[in-house]
This record gives C-alpha cells, structure tokens and sequence, in this order.
C-alpha cells in the first residue's frame, strides 16, 4: 500500500505547543497517543515521571522543548541531530546516530532517549509526520486538562490566567524554545531554581521542598491542617 | 548540513591534500611505477584523487568539532587498552551491522545489500583504477596472469569459474545494490514516518546517484556482452559522470556516515571505559547516572561549544551536568508549579 499524499495544509501558521505541568493528571493518554506516531511508532517519546511518588501523585509530563540552540545538536558528535526550518528538532539521523549518550546527557529538559540495541537516540520531534502537514501533535489532541495545548497565542490567552514563556535560566544560561511553558505573566523568563533541591541529611529535596501542590500531602498542607482550630 | 562545511578550514584543506598527496603516492608505487597502470581508467583515478581530497576535507572539519574531537582524542588512547573490544566492535557495528537489525529485519537485508554491494564494487574498481591489481595475458592467451602490486599471485584460465566470477564481480555487486535500492525505494514511498523527515538530498538524491552508477555499470556489460560494444566509449563516459557525482556527494551528504559510523567502535571503547571508572551521582537524588569521564568531559565540550550551565549557589557551585536527567525534567516542573503557585 502506498501511503496517502501529503495534505497541503501549511505546517504550524499560527499553531504553538504551550505546556502547563502543573495541569496534568497523569492519566497517560499523552503516553498512549505518543506511541501512535508514525516517525517512533509504538515507542512513547513524552516522559511522564511522578514528581515525588512516595509524598505525592503529582505528575511530570515532558516533551522536547525544541530549543532555538540545541544543546543536543551541538554535543552530538556525528551531526546526526538537525532542526528543520520551521525550529523543530528533529530525532536523530538514523544512519549517524551513534548513540553515545551526548545529547542524553547533555540536554537541559532531560528529554532524547536512548535505544541502546538499536544504537539510536529517539525523542519527540513535536509528530513531525502531523505538524509538518498542518495537524496538531498526537498528545495535544489527547490531553484531557489541557497539561499540552496546541493552538493559537489568543486562544491560550482567553483560556488561562498564566501567559506562555519560551526562555528559561539555567543558572548562567539562557535557553529559548520553540515549545512555550505558562508562567506567571510578570517574569521575564523560567528561572530554574537548583539550590532549594539539593538534599539536605538525606531526605529527598523533592519531598521536602515542594510547596502547595494541590495533590500532595506535603509538609506545608499538614502544617496547614495543625493550625486549623479544631 | 553543516553551513560550517563549506566555510574555507586552512586546516582541513592541509589535510585534504595530503589524503590526496598519500592516494597518489599508493598509486605511483602500488602500480609498479605506473607500468601496471591502466590509462584508459584515467578519469576513475583523478576522480578519487579529488575524492580523497574532499573525504580528507570533510574528515577534519568533522573532527575540529569539539564532542567530536573528544571522542576522537579519547578513543585512540582506549583503542591501546581495548584492543580486542577495538576488533569485535568494529566486526558487529561496521561489517554485521546488528543493529540495524534491532530496528528493522527489512533494513538490515536493504542495508547489508547496499553496503556490501558497494563494499565489494569499490574493492575491485578502486585497486583496478589504480593500478595495484592488473590482468597479463600468460604464454597461452587463454591463460589470465593476476598481479597485484606489480607481483605475480596467480594464474588462471578464462574459462574457469575463478576467472567467470572476478570478471562478473562487478556485476555481482550491483545486483546486490540493485535489491538493495528497490528495498530502499520501497521504504521511502510507503513508510509514513519515513517520508514526514525525508529530504530530497539527504535521502533520495544518495538512492539516485547509486542507481545511476549501478545501471550504467551493468550497461557497459550490456554492450560488450550482447552488443558487439556498440555505445560503449560512451558509456564510458556517462558511467564517469556517475561516478564523479557519487563520489563527491559522499563527503557532503549522507553517505558520509560511512566515515562517521568509526565514531561508534570509539564509543564502545569510551563506554567500556566508563563502566569500569567512576560513577556519577546525581547530586539532586544521589543515584548514579553515568559514568564520571563522560559528565566531566561533556563539561569541557559544553564550555568549548560556549554554554554554561552552571549555577552559583550558597551551598557551592552547581553544574547542570551533575544532575540527572530524571531530576531535570522533575526541577522543570517543580519550579514552573512554584512560580505560578501550584
């Protein structure tokens, strides 16, 4: 069977990935719909790690970010990593991917895996197979709390409360993606912050140090619950 | 492709012509003095001259980029201590090729065939062209005389098998090229996912010119075999141009991977180095995630290719490359939830 055409439709005009991790579930739709992609079939490349599972059932969904400069690119050794022209990073060339590890490693959103039979890094190329010919990504379309949205800048704006951000500080550097993350609309940018998660007598930082979460009984809701008067 | 490819290296051309200076002294030498040189393959020859210029070229730009050099640095050092890893490796990533096998039993058969097909059509035309193996008519003319590097090794009858199946080596190869392009052809139209990330000149143009060097080989035998010779001086010619294209796409596009795959036996070398040294501990969950040489060497390419992600903090300097990538993207979350009050 020879596959169907590609449709004319223009990639992405006026389309964007915007993520809120802060949204998300964990109902593993995303993980489910990722595996259907035609160019990593049957193999999710979207992370979806719990935060801290002893303390809480928050979950971490992750897709590339799809860097202006990426980190994975410029440590590949075999120049198997290459953005296309509308700023996608695509997964690894298969024919020079020699699976080192580099771009694993060295990636500041801990996104390209590695398939160590196959001598090959995979990751998420934002389902080039459909953004390419104008659809949406397969875990946008799936996610129930719109953890992952693909849409338009004014439809997320009359939809959230945050506003979309593309640049995080990653200590002394700066990093711009294609893929957008809510934030508070005041920053200027996603400062990643190391110093409060650096574990203090051996107990997990992540559980110590992770404020609010609505879906975890951490420390400062059972604070909380002491000062209540009853 | 690399834009960088194409700005001028001082460096890099030093080492394309002395590829090209050694290819000439091989020749010269490996062909008795030119005696055993065969001028009518002359345009062959001064094709990968050039050829050696530009696989020289390439090879040097290529290994200028630092996460390159790295390897290339560390894996000759390793190469001393791992000899037999150095073997087995290079057997299973170059010559079996297994792993294409892991990713497809289909491209593994199209792969082999391709890559052996070439393999095979480039040992006899390169040391034909060069002159390093030549045929003498023995005493009786039925009586083929195989020298190699101006030597004598054997003497056979043109109506033996050995002597059917060198002449028809070539032919042989492109037979195998040929199952291996249409294996390929068909992969590139039907494969959905395929045809998303395919380009033009990455991916069908290499499938085009080999398709264009095959058939125009097996046309000369065509011609000699079955048409009295008729076209075949210009064949000949056409059969160049093929060639001449092939070979210097094979530095700039993606045949070049060829070269690039050398990289893999280095880095079962650099692996096997690492498992045996220290581990890194994350410093966020304290587990190990790699190995101590490769963090501390991805800093020092990090730092050559100009990013910094280290953080200064008050309890000491933190290097993004100590932490797992696990504790990354939950740090990424973590701190988006924080900033937005969640």
């Amino acid at each position: 069977m020879v596959a169907p055409v590609k449709e004319s439709k223009p990639a992405f005009e006026d389309l964007e990935f915007f993520i809120d991790p802060s949204r998300c579930i964990g109902c593993q739709a995303c993980v489910q719909a990722c595996g259907e992609c035609d160019t990593h079939r049957g193999t999710p490349m979207i992370h979806l790690d719990y935060v801290d599972r002893p303390t809480g059932v928050q979950t971490a969904p992750v897709v590339c970010m799809h860097c202006e400069d990426p980190t994975c690119a410029k440590v590949c050794p075999a120049d198997a990593i290459k953005k296309e022209e509308h700023g996608v990073v695509l997964s690894a060339a298969h024919p020079r991917c020699v699976s080192c590890s580099n771009c694993t490693l060295a990636c500041p959103f801990g996104v390209p895996k590695q398939q160590i039979e196959m001598q090959l890094m995979i990751k998420c190329d934002m389902c080039y197979d459909r953004t390419s010919v104008g659809k949406k990504p397969m875990c946008a379309t799936v996610c129930p709390s719109e953890a992952l949205y693909f849409g338009s800048r004014e439809e997320i704006s009359s939809k959230r409360k945050e506003s979309p951000k593309n640049e995080f500080q990653f200590g002394a550097q700066t990093v711009r993606t294609k893929v957008n993350m809510m934030a508070s609309a005041e920053a200027e940018n996603i400062p990643i912050d190391v110093a409060d998660f650096l574990p203090e007598n051996d107990i997990s930082a992540f559980a110590q140090k992770r404020n609010g979460a609505p879906d975890v009984a951490n420390n400062a809701v059972w604070e909380d619950l002491e000062r209540l008067p009853i | 492709m690399n834009s960088k490819i194409f700005q001028f290296n001082y460096f890099a051309f030093l080492i394309g012509l002395t590829f090209a200076a050694i290819l000439l002294v091989f020749i010269y030498f490996g062909s008795n003095s030119l005696r055993d040189f065969d001028p009518a393959l002359r345009g062959f020859a001064i094709t990968s001259v050039l050829g050696a210029f530009a696989v020289g070229y390439r090879l040097s730009v290529w290994l200028q980029r630092p996460p390159s050099r790295m390897y290339f640095n560390r894996g000759m050092k390793l190469a001393w201590r791992y000899p037999t890893l150095l073997f087995k490796s290079s057997g299973k990533k170059m010559a079996a090729q297994t792993f294409i096998k892991e990713r497809s039993l289909y491209r593994w058969i199209m792969h082999l065939c391709l890559s052996g097909g070439c393999t095979l059509a480039f040992a006899v035309t390169f040391p034909l062209v060069f002159g390093w193996i030549h045929f003498d008519v023995g005493a009786l003319d039925t009586i083929y005389k195989v020298k190699v590097f101006g030597v004598v090794v054997r003497e056979l009858s043109v109506h033996s098998l050995e002597a059917k199946l060198m002449f028809n080596m070539l032919n042989i190869a492109a037979v195998l090229v040929l199952i291996g392009l249409v294996l390929a052809g068909w992969r590139r139209l039907t494969n959905p996912g395929v045809r998303a990330v395919q380009t033009f000149v990455e991916d069908i143009l290499p499938l085009l010119i080999i398709f264009a060097v095959t058939t125009t080989g097996l046309m000369l035998t065509v011609s000699y075999s079955y048409m009295q010779g008729r076209g075949h001086s210009f064949l000949v010619w056409v059969h160049l141009m093929t060639v001449i294209a092939l070979i210097f796409y094979i530095p700039f596009g993606k045949l070049f991977h060829m070269f690039q795959r050398l990289c893999s036996v280095l880095v079962s070398l650099y692996q096997k180095a690492g498992k045996e040294g220290e581990q890194a501990d994350c410093v966020i969950c304290s587990k190990p995630f790699a190995s101590q040489m490769h963090v501390d060497d991805l800093k020092t390419v990090l730092d050559q290719l100009g990013f910094d992600y280290r953080f200064a903090t008050s309890k000491g300097e933190v290097h993004y490359q100590d932490i797992c990538p696990s504790c990354r993207r939950r740090l990424l979350v973590v701190n988006q939830g924080k900033m937005i009050g969640r």
